[in-house]
């Protein structure tokens, strides 16, 4: 068996084949539901209801999107330049640290929103401003760096939540000291639990597709992805801008910390984020890193997830399935994608 | 070399036709190769070449037509069954893993996962590699190998498979002349043991010297098949381009003042490769400077520091009287040094993006953007003046490149590297691996930017080339530079004992 490239691929290659995989996935995660010991068609009807079912629904699963709107621009962005940015994960928690920070009487309105949405960028970018640099000034591994940089970072947040941060009316609970209103980010309609965190995920989505197709820097990003060799030899700083796309990267990661606890919870507890930070590899690969692709798949996962959790919820089926389907959703898409370009042949 | 008409056929290709979409790859090709023959492929890039090897071979399958070997027809698509009727291919790029020794490598792929007869197999490649005369060592490592041993690698591992017939794509285009001379002593070798071979080349001289008989294919279709007795290479590249062409040469001129000079640049060796030792070099107005030396030698070292890529560890570089004191690659185009370098597909190109966004790699800062927006209308505008302005054969400013064939590449490089009207312009292989047509190309416009008053250095490793365009010539040695010999006082020979390094020990002698 062979691969054999395919010059053009049909538009029904290029469609049908991602949704041949769509396909798979609900396929396997019947037979998981039939492990389970539960009715695979039930399964998948509650899913699809717990994600989309009714207003209340589809806003959980919008909310459950933002986050990982955020996470999955972030490493569409470093993939693109081909940084390995494993740390989203430790980058969202700077972000909700500077939430906290800031958000807890230091300063009041109207500065506290955008002052503190800065500073979490700063502190996510930051963080990533290490591994960036030992790897274009040393040569060290950015996926080792960054990856490592998550339990650090999760730790960290353990000794604040336990120490300086503790909130005193917390019963002993380790969180943060809750957020004064003013530094909370309002409901996108009054009423409804969508909060603004959503509306400036898109807008994020919108402003890196605008990066990344208009701008010299977002030439420049792609160009160093593709071959940092001849970027260089045309007089691209390829280190200028593998650094440049880091600081964007941890940037984006970091709001999506800021804009859960400024959003969504109102406080820093250290079970914020369920791997938003991981989550959001899958959801950009999905994507194919395009930053609008983001959107749509972000809220994809995000309905499985909320999905799931409804399911379980009523079924009894553990919520695991969720993870399973979606490694297997980012397995066959994977596939799908490849063989859109390449064809199997015997021999 | 007599193979004689009457001798058994092995290979017959017959109107054998591909289509890619609306491009006719291959119009009924018919082909005949009998035992111990040599015939030569000819034809342009794009000429259909690469795709009849690849239907021959069974990585494409034919629209229609057949192929048969020893009589036998070829099952469609099926490289398995290509090999096991005898056929070797190899490749331009080889396909050898360097971590592996030269035993494993061409052991891979034809033993089992657990077999271990180790023993068998040294003695089958150690005496195909006395017959064949085929010198390296089954124990080395692939990666130390040099290009040319690596082919020999190639070629054993054909005949390691029992090939009967080989098919060599562009065999000598990364070998040195020496190099050439040893893989043609082994391909007389092979077709008096009864091989036969198909021999891909746009090297007319090497096509005449080797091949028996010549199929010159243009636009997919045979266009000739000519006794290589019988012509000469003016009547072969005739056929190729479909016209009478003569390759430019450049009359003398009187130069302008220095543009360029380094001044006893010296740079560290970087493993077997050495650096610079104190070279000095004027560049000139309206002057081509030819570097000629056999690979390896320290050109690539010196075009890294003239194209700003590298600095030097000591000497320094002047522009125009002034020391420069910053040197990258961006500040070399800013100060009118423009590039062609010597690996288009690596450095010059990015495969995937399409031709609007290679044209602009270099001139985007400055050309096609303010204030960090990029002005892709003038992007495509420039890439379309490119387009028209240097031939450069594609559908449309929005292909990828790496759909173009070399010469096209080389040719929108070329444009991308002229436009803003260079200074100096260094370039470094610039037609290697080109036809015919896109060599005369590429060369005639190096002149006329030469007679607009650049100063050119050009760097190759084909005398013929340095000898009919160079003004000056100077000649790299294990990183020295010769001193420089005007057109025409010096003979090919002369220079052949200069690339050998034997006149610097005079020099140094005296």
């Amino acid at each position: 068996m062979r691969l054999e490239p395919i010059a053009n691929p049909s538009p029904a290659r290029r469609l049908g084949l991602p949704a041949l995989a769509l396909v798979a996935t609900l396929g396997v995660a019947m037979l998981l539901a039939l492990v389970a010991g539960a009715n695979p068609f039930a399964i998948l009807g509650q899913i699809a209801t717990g994600a989309l079912g009714s207003k209340l629904a589809i806003l959980e699963t919008l909310n459950r999107a933002t986050p990982l709107i955020f996470t999955g621009l972030a490493i569409a962005v470093a993939f693109r330049a081909k940084l390995w940015n494993i740390g989203a994960e430790a980058q969202l928690y700077a972000g909700a640290i500077m939430a906290v920070v800031l958000g807890t009487g230091a300063l009041g309105s109207p500065l506290v929103l955008p002052v503190s949405a800065l500073a979490a960028m700063l502190a996510g970018a930051a963080l990533l401003l290490g591994p960036v640099l030992l790897k274009t000034r040393l040569g060290v591994d950015e996926v080792v760096t960054t990856l490592l940089l998550n339990f650090i970072m999760l730790l960290f947040v353990s000794y604040l939540l336990e120490g300086p941060m503790k909130d005193p009316m917390g019963m002993g609970w380790p969180k943060s000291t809750p957020l004064i209103p003013e530094a909370r980010l309002p409901r996108l309609v009054e009423g409804l639990r969508l909060h603004w965190g959503f509306a400036l995920a898109i807008i994020a989505a919108v402003i890196v597709w605008v990066i990344q197709t208009r701008t010299t820097l977002g030439f420049e990003i792609r160009a160093v992805g593709q071959n940092p060799e001849a970027a260089r030899f045309a007089g691209m700083p390829v280190n200028a801008v593998m650094v440049k796309t880091a600081l964007l990267s941890g940037g984006l990661a970091a709001l999506a910390g800021w804009s859960e606890v400024a959003g969504l919870k109102g406080h820093l507890s250290s079970d914020l984020s369920p791997g938003f930070g991981y989550t959001g590899i899958i959801v950009a690969m999905l994507a194919l890193l395009h930053p609008l692709g983001v959107v749509v798949t972000a809220i994809f996962v995000a309905g499985i997830f909320v999905g799931s959790d409804a399911m379980s919820r009523a079924a009894g089926v553990p919520t695991y399935i969720a993870d399973m389907l979606l490694a297997t959703a980012l397995l066959f898409m994977v596939l799908a994608i490849l063989l859109t370009k390449v064809r199997v042949v015997r021999g | 070399m007599s193979a004689g008409q009457e001798a058994e056929v092995v290979l017959r290709l017959d109107r054998i036709s591909k289509s890619f979409g609306a491009l006719k790859a291959n119009d009924a090709v018919s082909l005949t190769l009998r035992r111990g023959e040599v015939v030569a492929l000819l034809g342009e890039n794009g000429a259909g070449k690469t795709t009849l090897m690849n239907i021959l071979f069974g990585h494409y399958v034919a629209d229609e037509g057949e192929v048969q070997v020893f009589g036998q027809p070829l099952p469609p698509g099926n490289p398995r069954a290509a090999l096991a009727a005898g056929v070797g291919m190899v490749h331009q790029h080889f396909t050898l893993a360097g971590n592996l020794t030269v035993l494993d490598n061409i052991r891979l792929g034809t033993e089992g996962l657990w077999s271990r007869s180790h023993s068998g197999a040294r003695d089958k490649v150690e005496r195909l590699s006395r017959d064949f005369g085929l010198a390296v060592h089954p124990d080395a490592k692939v990666g130390r190998l040099s290009v040319g041993e690596r082919q020999r690698v190639e070629i054993l591992k054909a005949l390691y498979r029992d090939a009967r017939i080989l098919i060599l794509d562009e065999p000598t285009a990364v070998l040195t002349p020496q190099e050439s001379d040893a893989l043609f002593a082994t391909l007389r070798k092979a077709t008096a043991l009864g091989l036969s071979v198909i021999f891909i080349s746009h090297k007319l001289h090497e096509v005449m010297a080797i091949a028996d008989r010549c199929v010159v294919l243009r636009h997919g279709r045979v266009v000739g098949e000519v006794d290589t007795q019988t012509t000469d290479k003016g009547a072969l590249a005739a056929l190729m381009v479909g016209g009478e062409l003569s390759l430019p040469r450049a009359e003398a001129r009187v130069a302008g003042p220095v543009l360029m000079r380094l001044d006893g640049v010296s740079t560290p060796d970087r493993g077997a490769a050495p650096g610079l030792k104190a070279v000095t070099l004027d560049l000139r107005a309206g002057q081509i400077t030819g570097l000629a030396g056999v690979s390896g030698n320290g050109q690539a070292a010196l075009a890294e520091i003239v194209g700003g890529l590298a600095l030097p560890a000591s000497g320094r570089i002047v522009l125009k009287d002034t020391p420069v004191t910053r040197w990258s690659p961006g500040e070399a185009l800013a100060r009118g040094v423009a590039r062609i370098p010597e690996d288009r597909h690596h450095q010059g190109s990015i495969a995937d993006f399409d031709l609007t966004e290679n044209a602009v790699l270099e001139g985007y800062r400055t050309r096609f953007s303010r204030r960090g927006w990029m002005n892709w209308r003038a992007a495509r505008a420039f890439a379309e003046g490119i387009i028209k302005g240097y031939d450069v054969r594609c559908p449309g400013p929005d292909t990828r490149i790496r759909l173009l064939s070399g010469g096209n590449m080389q040719k929108l490089i070329l444009g991308r590297a002229m436009a803003p009207g260079p200074e100096v312009i260094l370039a470094n292989q610039p037609v290697r691996g080109l036809d015919v047509g896109a060599i005369a190309y590429v060369q005639s416009q190096l002149i006329a930017a030469r007679d607009r008053g650049a100063a050119v250095l050009l760097i190759s490793e084909d005398l013929d080339e340095i000898m009919g365009l160079s003004d000056v010539i100077h000649v790299m040695s294990q990183g020295r530079l010769s001193p420089g010999f005007t057109r025409g006082t010096m003979t090919a020979a002369e220079l052949g004992l200069w690339m050998a390094g034997q006149k610097f020990g005079d020099a140094d002698a005296a």
